[in-house]
């Protein structure tokens, strides 16, 4: 496991102060390690990587690492990177949005940059909270939990990230924890090479914000939780049914090779111009 | 992962990176690893380590590097942290220079 | 714009406004468009989605609402595209944040908003220049922005380039305001050869990628622009950042930030104000107007001349930094001012600002979804 840290090291901007910004525990910098290691395991050169981050602590994230990286609005990071996307296809794009950010105000980004098949991997940290605002409910927030803003209990239902992003037509989905660093490693690795949208929801448990209020000790209570009420999909006899143990189903839950918008788009350009001359 | 061995590494943790999060002391199979006083991670017992790489893809914070015991390449002690290598003779090795990074700033 | 009296190629053109808009967007270089279908600017999208799949690199994408559109068009700008997006009131007003972030983020584009009645869904078939202020600090924050506007079919065309020359010389979102019935105004223009028209690209960096600071101040107050992907690896970001583009608090770099994004407007002011006089030389009455109420009013100081009134018209073509010396000229020279506008008074507050009580400021508003006649306006003059 030689240099593992060290490679990170070399990719992380060596003007910006460190530690990072993340609470003791938090699972971003784990994400944010198997990010850079899957892009250096791919080769792929740090200026044909763009990073794309919304709003909270996941979009935080973005400053500490030496690729592109654009810092956007709450929720909007989607329509940043089709932007970049569409602009300079030869880029690879990677959005890194938290739960509230990618499926509460930017829920309808999601399904339509799922829908229209965008070439942009989409890495969904869900940290079951808005953290950086103080610990209040988000559409991740399971059933009957505590929050900021839901002192007793939560009434609503939580958004299954995979599920919504399977409906909507994501030719890539997949679900990691940050406790399974080396399955997360293979997870994004894989969803950057995919041609079309890919999405990979992290778990990425927020002790401050979210374990404090839910009766997690402390931040090795919810690693784990997330060790024992995790499954691998492989594993299961019916991947397509929700396992009735309640436990959290990780894994590649659809890998579709289609064509990403771009290319098909520069595909039909192509053909337009051939037809002019 | 590489063989599972004791005694092939060097666990070295840097203290000012790290945030006391316990993830490494609690999931590390050997129990190479304590929180100090301090409430940072601390190498207790080096030569439990089978180098499974645990607490270096989980640690948060990029705190920990492992390291095979060898005098070259890979095994020079990291001339950023402040961790040295007992065993070597001349007690902790002179870093090499470092490359000096432009100044963003020239004013300052 | 400077045309030369040449003969090139030129094209001539039966066009909407807003099919020349398009036309001016393309000819200045535009090659990314994100939108969103709204009514009265439509036909600048659909022109586009028509267009832009022809010519290289062109891309065209209907976004899934102009929150998005103006999303994917600040991403493009950042990868180094000349990029536009088009829409009316309800649509603008979901732009706005992200209008900040251009400000903000130095992103040029171009946002042309065609003004419909409002509030809310108000009169979408119907003219109104109520979203003049919105255009101006409709963002939160406090910022610089170059709003023109445009009156007739040609001046669609040439404001369009115009306004792609501003975004891409000052690296600022130039807004583009025109009314219904400029947009749907269809009326033969001239579409100059390429080769004629000055067409402006941001700088971008002359120093190895090492020593390049993104948002470093210069002499001009606009610093140099890397694209996405050209070697240049920067931090882009809505937090108010330092030179090297990193979030800051600290007061001393926030205020330098702050207050060179105001500069490099500000120390331009010349070159960005844009007014057309119009018999203003001997005028004891002036009316000053902007979109489709310029041509109203145009008809309305002829006819005051043929009465024999000391009439004038001054056209504001830019809005916004609002051109003070051309206004101000006016309030020390003639005894009234008419302020004809399709709404409640939004820029005749400042001019009644400039004017600072020296002359009599008559305001012509209408909110009902008609244009202004030129009779109304004779009837203020006389």
């Amino acid at each position: 496991m030689a240099d593992v840290t060290q490679l990170i090291h070399d990719y992380l901007r060596h003007n910006k102060k460190f530690p990072h910004v993340f609470c003791a525990g938090c699972g971003h910098g784990i994400v944010l390690g198997s990010l850079i290691r899957s892009v250096h395991a791919l080769g792929l050169p740090k200026d044909d990587v763009v990073l794309v981050a919304g709003i909270g602590c996941s979009g935080r994230m973005a400053v500490y690492v030496d690729f592109n990286t654009v810092h956007t609005t709450h929720g909007r990071a989607l329509t940043f990177a089709t932007g970049i996307k569409m602009a300079n296809p030869k880029l690879k794009v990677i959005c890194v949005m938290g739960d509230g950010d990618a499926m509460s105000i930017g829920g309808n980004h999601l399904i339509h940059a799922a829908r229209r098949n965008i070439g942009v991997t989409a890495l969904i940290l869900n940290n079951q909270i808005y953290g950086m605002t103080g610990g209040q409910c988000s559409s991740a927030t399971p059933q009957g939990d505590i929050s900021m803003t839901t002192p007793f209990g939560s009434l609503e239902k939580a958004f299954d990230i995979v599920d919504m992003c399977m409906a909507a037509g994501a030719s890539y989905v997949a679900r990691g924890t940050s406790f399974h660093a080396i399955q997360l490693d293979r997870l994004i690795s894989s969803a950057i090479m995919h041609p079309g949208f890919s999405v990979v929801e992290v778990f990425s448990p927020c002790p401050t914000q979210y374990g404090r209020k839910n009766k997690f000790r402390n931040a090795v209570d919810m690693y784990k939780w997330l060790k024992s009420n995790t499954v691998k999909v492989e594993t299961l006899k019916e991947p397509d049914q929700k396992p009735a143990d309640g436990r959290i189903p990780i894994g590649v839950f659809r890998d579709v090779e289609e064509p990403g918008l771009e290319e098909r788009y520069f595909e039909l350009q192509r053909k337009l111009m051939g037809q002019n001359r | 992962m590489s063989k599972k061995q004791k005694g092939q590494t060097r666990v070295c943790v840097y203290p000012d990176w790290c945030k006391g999060c316990g993830l490494c002391v609690a999931f590390c199979p050997a129990k190479v690893l304590v929180l100090n006083a301090f409430g940072k991670a601390e190498v207790a017992h080096e030569d439990e380590c089978i180098n499974c790489g645990f607490c270096e893809l989980h640690c948060p914070d990029f705190a920990i590097a492992i390291k095979p015991r060898t005098r070259n390449g890979a095994g020079q002690p990291d001339p950023r942290s402040g961790w040295s290598d007992p065993e070597s003779e001349h007690g902790r090795a002179s870093p090499p220079e470092p490359t000096p990074e432009p100044n963003p700033n020239p004013e300052e | 714009m400077a045309v030369q009296r040449k003969k090139r190629k030129r094209r001539e053109l039966f066009a909407l406004g807003n099919e020349a808009v398009a036309e001016g967007a393309l000819l200045a270089g535009c090659s990314f468009y994100a939108g969103y279908p709204i009514t009265p600017s439509t036909e600048i999208m659909e022109v586009m989605a028509n267009r832009l799949p022809l010519i290289e690199d062109g891309v065209f994408i209907q976004m899934e609402d102009e929150i998005a559109s103006m999303g994917a068009t600040i991403g493009a700008s950042l990868a180094g595209r000349k990029a536009m997006t088009a829409t009316s009131g309800p649509g603008f007003a979901l732009m706005q944040e992200h209008i900040g972030y251009a400000c903000m983020v130095e992103a040029p584009l171009v946002v042309v908003n065609v003004m419909r009645g409002g509030p809310s869904t108000g009169l979408p078939t119907s003219p109104a220049q109520a979203d003049v202020q919105m255009a101006r600090w409709g963002t939160h924050g406090d910022h610089p922005i170059i709003v023109l506007s445009a009156s007739n079919v040609q001046e669609c065309l040439e404001m369009t380039v115009t306004a792609f020359n501003f975004a891409e010389k000052y690296r600022t979102p130039v807004i583009l305001l025109l009314d219904e019935v400029t947009a749907h105004t269809r009326e033969k223009i001239t579409v100059p050869d390429p080769d004629e028209v000055e067409i402006l690209s941001r700088v971008t960096p002359t120093v190895p990628p090492e020593w390049f600071k993104p948002y470093a101040d210069t002499a001009r107050g606009v610093p140099a622009m890397a694209p996405i992907g050209s070697g240049y690896r920067t931090h882009v970001t809505g937090l108010t950042h330092d030179v090297m583009g990193y979030p800051t608090q600290r007061p001393d770099e926030v205020k330098d930030a702050m207050l060179r994004l105001f500069r490099k407007i500000d120390q331009y002011y010349g070159d960005i104000q844009m007014a057309d006089e119009y018999m203003l030389d001997d005028a004891d009455v002036a009316v000053v107007a902007y979109g489709s109420v310029a041509r109203s009013a145009y008809l309305a100081v002829e006819q005051a001349r043929e009465r024999g009134a000391k009439a004038g018209l001054l056209t504001l073509k830019t809005l916004f930094p609002f051109p003070r010396p051309a206004v101000e000229k006016l309030t020390h020279r003639c005894h009234t001012v008419v302020v004809p506008e399709m709404n409640m008074g939004q820029m005749s507050r400042e001019v009644k600002r400039v004017n600072n009580g020296r002359t009599k400021v008559r305001t012509i508003n209408r909110v009902d979804g008609q244009i202004i006649t030129p009779s109304e306006i004779l009837k203020a003059i006389l």
